[in-house]
Formats: C-alpha cells, structure tokens, sequence
C-alpha cells in the first residue's frame, strides 16, 4: 500500500479531498488525476474485476427496484399461498422447492411465501448494512487513525491501546449480545430500519480498528514526508496539513479497504441473522432465511441453496471488485 | 526479558478486566432495557414476590453494579458464598457464579463445554494449516500457471462462502443425500475415539475450508515477495538447490506473517465457534454463550466471555513470544 505518497506526491495541493470517507464514492473518490487514470486504465483491463464490478452494480440496481420488481415478477412478500405447499410435510408440491414460471425462486416451505420477492428486499437490507456500517468504519476510523498517526503522544498511546482492545474482543459474542440489547424499535423508523441502524452501529463500530491501523500506519509514515515538512515550513497549519496534505494521499488505502470491508459486512449481518438476533421475522433476510432453511435442508434443499447463493455471488463480486482495486491502486501488485 | 513479560502480562490482566467490566456492564442495562428482573429468570415467575426477594438478596441483584462486580471478581480469586440469612450456598473459585435458568455452577458447566470448542478448533486448526500453506506454496511456485489460477479462484470462492451455508450443505450433501455420514451427536473422545473423529471430519472440513482459502492467499502473497527479495536471488546465485532456496530461505521467513495470523485465529476460535457450533449442534462453548444470551443468563454470558477473552489475549502473548524464536530480527523489548 505505499502507493498513496507515491502517486499522488505531485499532485498534493491540486487533489481534491474527495469523499475519502465515503464507500460509494467507487473511482472517481481516489484523489490525485493521474492516479485515477492511471488506476481506471488498470481496472478496466482487469477483467475479472470488471466483473465483479458489474454483478455489484447490478444488484444495487436490483435492491432499489425491489418494490418494483416484486410487482412485476412476484407476490407481496407476506403473501401466503398454502396451495403451493404439500400439506402432510410443508414442503412446497413443485420441484426443485416450487420453482415456476409464477414464482421464480420457488416457496417457502410452511407459509409458501414468494421466495423470490424476498430475496430482493433481504437484497436491500442486506446491502443497506453492509455499505453504512462500512462508511461508518471508515469515518470512525479514518478520524482515529488520522489522530494517532498524526499527533501521536498519549493520543497515539490510547487510541491503539482501544483498538487493540477492540480486536482483542469476542467480536461476534458481543455484536450476539449488544443487538439483543439495543431496542427493537425507535423514532418514527419501524422495526425493519431501526434494526438495520442498530446492526449499522453495531457492525460499524467493530469495524473501525481495521481501517483505524491502516490509516495510522500510513499517517505515522506520511507524516515524515517531505512535503509535509515543506508545507510545514511555509507556515501551514495543522488543519491544512491533516486535510489538504495527509487526507488525499490516505484516500486509496482507504478506499481499498472500504472495499474490502464490505463483504465482511454482509457476512456478518447474514450471521446475525441466522442467529436469531438481526433483521427480526417476518422481515426478509438472507441470513434469517438459511436459519428457517435448517429445518428443511435434508427434504427442500432448494430453500437452503437460493439465499446461500446469493450470499455467496454478492460477497464474491465485492471481493474480486475489492481486489481488482487494490491491484490497482497498488503499483508493487502482483 | 523478564521485565517484557511482566509487562505483558500485566496488560493482559488488565485489558480482561476491561472484557467483564464491559460485559458486565452491557448485561446489567439488558434487563433494564427490556424489563425482565434476573431474580424473575433465576426463580421462574410463578413465585411470591418474598421469594423473589429472597433471591434478590441471595445473588447480591440489590447490589449497585460495582459492588456486583467487585462480588464477581472476588469470586473469581477466591471463591464466593452465596447468602440469605441461614441459607448459604459456596462456591469455589474460580467461581462464576450460578446460572440464573438452571442454578447450576458456571465454572463447571463451562468446563464440561470446553472439550468440545477445544475438539473442534484444533482439529480444524491441522486441517487448514496443512491445506492452506501447502496450496499457497504451490500457488506461488507455480505463479501465473492454470493451476495457480484454479487454487487461488477456489480460494477467493472459500473466503466468500459463509460457514452456516457451507455447513448446511456438506451437511445435506454427505449426511442426507450420500449417506456417507452418519446423524447424530459429539461423542466424547474418551469414550469412543472412532465415532468422535466420525461426528467431528465434517465440522473439521468445513471450518477448515474457510480458514485455509485465507491462509492459502496469505501464503501466497508473502511467499511471492520474498521470493523477489535479493538474498533469495544469492541464495540461487551461489548454487543452492531450488529445494534448499525454497524449503530454507523462502518459506521460513513467509511464514512468520502466519504464525501470527494463526495464532490470533486459534485464540478467536477457542473461546467458542459460535457459528460452527450452531450449525453442526456442537454443545460447544459458543452454543452455550448463544443460548446464555437469548435467555439473559448472565453468568454464562460473563463466563464465557471471559474465556473466550483469555484465549485471544494469551494467544496474542504466544504469538509475540514464538515470533521472537522464529525470527531473529525481532527483538522483545
């Protein structure tokens, strides 16, 4: 990762400090011109990132227009339809877990509901989480990481001292144990929003050390450079040097690992889920409907291999994406 | 030495005492936060407001929250009595206390756990280590190649597939569609050591799966660098075998990245799997921490959260101290 001082060292002052801190930014947020081009002429060639890029912008797409979607291609995602359902061992009648022309995905086992409707919002919720507690690791951390590496001292001092501790924690017992504590319910969000703002906070906030170490690790280094001495030597401030110098330079391994927290985020709030303590039922969720699918697994497989699917293929595109940027933006890249 | 190693350990007590301190804190607010009174869990609520009280007294529940956990602590170090007027019941240390659901003694109920959380985890651990390092190896020798493609693409696949679906799968694939595995349960080691690796290989092969798609991708990065490095290029000129090079030069020194990787997963997975252990219904120490929380037990809860703290802390020692004998660079201080 020692791209970021190397690239963009004539650039400096020019670079727009961009919205490091946000996720979504995708290519355009890399500060520095030529990086960018020269890293979107990388990533274009990279095919298999490409890729990536391409199903990850697709089910974006997807998420939003659920709504839409369902209506066209499916049912209302509480509808139930027992007539689809054999009722002596409340598997779906159709093959393959009642894939049809009038239900995509096939039934839920029991309620017969819309499968592929719920795939779509369980889409949203689970992409919702997994980019807002990203940015809100990135922020947390970057602000940390930034304070550590830059002032150093007993900042430095207590700030590592939390992120050790942070990472020295039974991280999934107490994300277990802090969602089943935080309300159900709060403001005028109904429980499926407020859940996902809880699994944010909860998911985010675990996150942060991650980028926190990088960001510090890179700041402790840049922070010698030349040309922050130069700017220090013509009388900039600690503010200009934190936010026009060391920011740009930070903003790809930033963004890299934005990037690559992603897919973490998804799998733990599918493991939240599937522990009973995510989006509660009768919201979708990917995670909550492999937890129903183990009671079906060895008669409806197909219930089990739809939401695992998708799990799958989403976290795999945001990891081939999530490489192909870092190969990218790093020029020592295999 | 001596002094870096007090240090440490220090700090290791220290920071689990931060672990129960924020445990203990989290899980006293959870029944003011939903409203559930613990004496309530702990006695069943059918009973008389006198002997709710009672217990309140017994468990120390009137107590403000330093105190409890001061009365925690103490128990820990030297055991603790639990008392209501004439009625007292000791507990030894480390006493954990008493579940609140079933009233039996913590410490021993987590001990009864801890073989099969210590089953699972190590056994696991050989499996991926095995397969981990040994593809990433390859991998990296044979760089560029269709082969280095294949392993590396089914390794990315491996850190994107979540274990409750690679678990149910294996699961439904070997168990219920082969038949190859029999249902059924853990099986102590000593009571049957043939049934115990049967009920075990998959659990095994699944958590190891996961871990070895990240090991085999860290191998292979680190081993690339050093294989670039200059005294590998020496180590060539002046005549040594490309086994020597390799076995001697390169792979020690892009092993040393994993030892601390490894160490720090082990850790991780010995205070409880918690995921493997739902999926494949290992009564493990992760099953019981899951069921603690959805009932509000807190004993089990701290109890295993001190656990589960204490090994990654003194796996995060180990590391330190092996990484000191492996890698002469590295000076403690």
């Amino acid at each position: 990762m020692s791209l970021g001082p190397e690239a963009s060292i004539k650039e400096e002052s020019t670079a727009p400090v961009a919205d490091a801190a946000d996720g979504r930014g995708g290519e355009t947020a890399i500060a520095g011109r030529s990086l960018k081009q020269i890293a979107w002429r990388r990533l274009k060639r990279d095919k298999v990132a490409m890729a990536g890029a391409i199903v990850v912008i697709f089910l974006i797409v997807v998420a939003i227009l659920a709504p839409v979607l369902t209506k066209w291609f499916g049912h209302p995602i509480d509808e139930y339809h027992i007539d689809q359902i054999d009722p002596t061992f409340s598997t779906p009648i159709g093959k393959f877990g009642g894939i049809s022309r009038e239900f995509l995905f096939g039934v839920e086992p029991t309620s017969g509901r819309d499968v592929f409707s719920r795939i779509l919002y369980g889409a949203q919720t689970s992409l919702s989480v997994a980019f807002l507690s990203a940015v809100l690791s990135t922020i947390l951390g970057t602000i940390f990481g930034l304070a550590a590496g830059f002032l150093g001292g007993w900042v430095d001092a207590v700030i590592s001292r939390i992120m050790d501790f942070l990472l020295a924690f039974p991280q999934l017992l107490f994300a277990i144990a802090l969602v089943s504590v935080l309300p159900d319910s709060f403001l005028f969000f109904g429980d499926r929003w407020s859940r996902v703002f809880v699994l944010v906070g909860v998911i985010g906030f675990f996150g942060w050390p991650y980028i926190g170490r990088i960001v510090r690790g890179q700041t402790l280094s840049l922070r010698e450079r030349e040309f922050v001495e130069a700017s220090r030597s013509m009388g900039a401030r600690s503010g200009r040097i934190l936010f026009k110098e060391l920011l740009p330079n930070l903003a790809a391994p930033i963004l890299v690992y934005t990037t690559l927290i992603i897919p973490t985020n998804i799998l733990t709030e599918a493991a939240l889920s599937f522990l009973g303590v995510g989006i509660p039922p009768p919201n979708p969720s990917w995670g909550g409907m492999l937890s129903d699918a183990v009671t079906f697994y060895s008669i409806d497989p197909m219930y089990m291999i739809i939401p695992g699917g998708m799990i799958f293929i989403t976290v795999l595109a945001f990891n081939l994406f999530g490489d192909g940027l870092r190969d990218a933006l790093d020029p020592k890249a295999r | 030495m001596l002094a870096y190693l007090i240090r440490r350990l220090f700090n290791a007590v220290l920071t689990l005492l931060v672990v129960t301190a924020v445990t203990f804190g989290i899980f006293f607010l959870v029944p003011k936060a939903t409203g559930t009174d613990p004496a309530l869990l702990y006695i069943g609520k059918t009973s008389d407001a006198a002997s709710v009280e009672g217990i309140r007294v017994k468990m120390g529940l009137n107590d403000p929250i330093v105190v409890q956990y001061g009365k925690f602590l103490k128990g820990l170090v030297a055991g603790r009595d639990y008392a209501n007027g004439p009625d007292v019941q000791h507990c030894p240390a480390p006493c954990l206390g008493y579940s609140f659901k079933t009233d039996q003694e913590v410490t021993p109920l987590l001990l009864g756990d801890l073989p099969v959380t210590l089953s699972l985890a190590l056994g696991a651990a050989v499996l991926w280590l095995i397969m981990g390092i040994s593809t990433g190896v390859i991998s990296a020798l044979r760089r560029g190649t269709v082969l280095d493609r294949v392993v590396m693409g089914g390794a990315l696949a491996g850190v994107s597939l979540p274990i409750y679906f690679t678990g149910l799968l294996a699961s439904a694939i070997f168990v219920y569609w082969l038949g190859w595995l029999p249902q059924g349960e853990y099986v102590p080691f000593t009571e049957s050591p043939g049934d115990w690796f049967v009920q075990l290989i998959l659990p095994w092969i699944t958590l190891a799966f996961l871990f070895a798609a990240t090991y085999a991708r860290l191998t292979r990065a680190n081993m690339l660098e050093i294989l670039g490095e200059d005294y590998v290029r020496t180590a060539r000129a002046k005549g040594l075998r490309e086994r020597a090079v390799i076995g001697k030069h390169a792979l020690r020194s892009s092993l040393t990245p994993i030892v601390t990787v490894f160490g720090l997963d082990l850790g991780a997975l010995l205070g409880g799997a918690i995921l493997t252990e739902k999926v494949f219904n290992l009564r493990g120490l992760g099953y019981q921490a899951l069921t603690a929380i959805q009932g509000n037990d807190l004993p089990i809860i701290l109890g295993v959260t001190l656990i589960a703290a204490s090994f990654i802390v003194i796996a995060n020692l180990i590391v330190d101290l092996v990484y000191g004998l492996i890698d002469p660079r590295v000076r403690l201080a």
